[in-house]
């Protein structure tokens, strides 16, 4: 599998960028060794940044590339873990250039924190014990590209989930050793990525989970993806892994959690991102900031992975379908998939999930009836019997939460 | 004597018949690379009305917009939205507010006159028909 160890800058100039560089340029670069940290060559802006989705399969769709932000086509996610080159990136800011892990840093503190604690990355893994969960991550405006009257930011399709498993320690047991007191209600992450604006002090994202959210025996401080280092894009080396609450939760290039005595304020927390109206509202109306409810968790949803949209077919013949579908901690009870638009609807055969928080694999046999056009739908019903639904749910101002059933097209022959 | 100019001839024959072409066929790429750079840097070419290196539709303004938005954030960013002039404004103006952008002044104008012609919504009902399907046969699985 691919895997990429971030080295210095200094490092990494000189023995891939300048390389690279000279090669693109077809001369050397006068003086090289003497080029110091954090000069980058000014051609190199414009031949985009080096480190740009190593190490992730090259049929992602980069929906922008400053940020980088890419997302998984869905025939890329039939395995029923996600393996690390196929999970999607979300960026808002630029991620660290320069990660030094021995003196990585991850600071606890804030108003309901007993005492400030700071440890470094050998603490974390020697003081306190390890767990490996599979826990699906699925960013808030995945599905916004269908909004109408659209929404604005990535518009994002299908590709902004995933489910690989993560090992690291539980936050509860740090937040333990920390001590927390009884009014802590919400933490906060703060990451290294750095603003667009170029601004230092600006913080890009500081986002968070209610305490109990927090408390859950899943929600971990992890550094490693599949058994290997996270990947600088998905927040080498250590970052929060919270599943079933948008994944901008989850914060990349962590280096310090506040322990809240009120709802965290962070950027992104406030306003109207990563919200949604308290109250329904009509299709493009404008709703007050403080009309607007921190999404808390992610609605049932599912995939079809398998086959890719597109397939023709011969009639006669039994189509194998599969997919992913995930509810959050309520697990899918069920899967059912349609060739008619929803009139009838075919049972799937539905794995159990590893854990709480993983997505289960579904798949279905299909036979076909005479030649011609068909969309496949799939939808998932999760513990408390709420399922997908088929067309846009609930339209809000930034275009998160929709959970509308998958759909692929085939072509009997 | 002999031996050496034997040598010699060998050496002779290997030089013209290996280093000696491929030294001329790097030089070669690397005249041609060396050009394709310089001409796209001169040209910065309009293609089918977009604007090749961004992405960005021809227009009135396309150059304020590249200079504004691409100062921060990809072309991207903008090209995979569309909004009303409402919209485009209440945009920048959270870009103002967030985001660290500096006034527009006159520019601003300009800049969502043209965004609210290239990139205006479409309605695409409660649904949007699949479009744009890549038809493929689907080999049988053993």
């Amino acid at each position: 599998m691919p895997h990429y160890k971030p080295t210095s800058r200094r490092t990494f100039l000189q023995q891939t960028t300048l390389a690279t560089f000279s090669g693109l340029l077809g001369t050397e670069i006068a003086f090289a060794e003497h080029i110091f940290e954090g000069w980058t060559p000014l051609a190199l802006t414009d031949l985009g940044d080096p480190f740009s989705l190593k190490g992730k399969h090259k049929d992602l769709v980069v929906l922008n590339d400053k940020p980088i932000n890419a997302e998984v086509p869905p025939h890329l996610l039939n395995d029923k873990i996600t393996p690390t080159d196929k999970l999607f990136v979300r960026n808002n800011g630029i991620p660290p250039i320069e990660v030094d892990t021995k003196n990585w840093t991850l600071t606890i503190e804030g108003e309901a924190a007993k005492q400030k604690v700071v440890l470094t990355l050998a603490d974390l893994k020697s003081k306190f014990k390890h767990y490996t969960y599979q826990l699906t991550l699925e960013c808030g405006g995945n599905g916004r590209s269908e909004f109408n009257p659209p929404a604005k930011g990535n518009q994002w399709t299908t590709g902004a989930v995933g489910s690989p498993k993560w090992t690291g320690v539980k936050l509860k047991e740090v937040l333990e050793y920390v001590g927390i007191n009884a009014n802590a209600i919400y933490i906060g992450y703060y990451g290294k990525d750095t603003h667009l604006s170029g601004d230092p002090k600006k913080v890009v994202i500081s986002r968070g989970v209610p305490i109990n959210k927090a408390l859950e025996e899943e929600s971990l401080i992890a550094w490693a993806m599949n058994g290997e280092d996270l990947p600088l894009q998905n927040g080498y080396p250590l970052r929060l892994v919270f599943s079933d609450v948008p994944a901008s939760t989850s914060g990349k290039w962590l280096y310090k959690i506040v322990v809240r005595d009120r709802v965290h304020d962070g950027p992104k927390m406030t306003g109207q991102s990563y919200r949604v109206p308290c109250e329904p509202v009509a299709a493009g109306s404008t709703v007050a900031d403080e009309k607007m409810c921190i999404i808390e968790d992610m609605p049932v949803k599912s995939l079809i992975t398998y086959p890719k949209t597109g397939a023709v077919i011969t009639l006669g013949r039994t189509l194998d379908i599969s997919g992913q579908a995930w509810a959050g901690k309520l697990a899918i009870k069920e899967m059912h998939c349609s060739i008619d638009y929803g009139a009838t609807w075919q049972k799937c055969t539905l794995d159990a999930p590893a854990n709480r928080y993983a997505w289960q694999h579904w798949s279905a046999k299909l036979s076909f009836p005479q030649k011609g056009y068909y969309e496949i739908w799939a939808r998932a019903t999760d513990g408390n019997s709420e399922m997908q639904p088929m067309v846009l749910p609930g339209w809000n101002p930034r275009g998160y939460l929709n959970n509308a059933c998958h759909r692929i097209a085939v072509m009997v022959k | 004597m002999v031996i050496l100019m034997l040598i010699a001839a060998i050496f002779w024959v290997f030089y013209t018949d290996t280093i000696a072409p491929h030294a001329q066929k790097l030089q070669i790429e690397k005249d041609q690379k060396l050009q394709e750079q310089k001409k796209t840097m001169e040209e910065n070419p309009i293609k089918d009305g977009i604007h090749v290196a961004t992405g960005f539709a021809e227009g009135e303004g396309l150059e304020m917009v590249i200079a504004t938005c691409t100062a921060c954030h990809s072309a991207k960013l903008v090209t995979q939205n569309r909004a009303t002039r409402e919209s485009w404004e209440q945009m920048i103006r959270w870009m103002q507010k967030t985001q660290n952008l500096w006034d527009l002044g006159e520019q601003e104008e300009i800049i969502l006159d043209y965004l609210a012609k290239y990139y205006a919504p479409e309605n695409t009902g409660r649904r949007k028909l699949l479009t744009d399907i890549e038809w493929y046969e689907l080999e049988e699985e053993d």
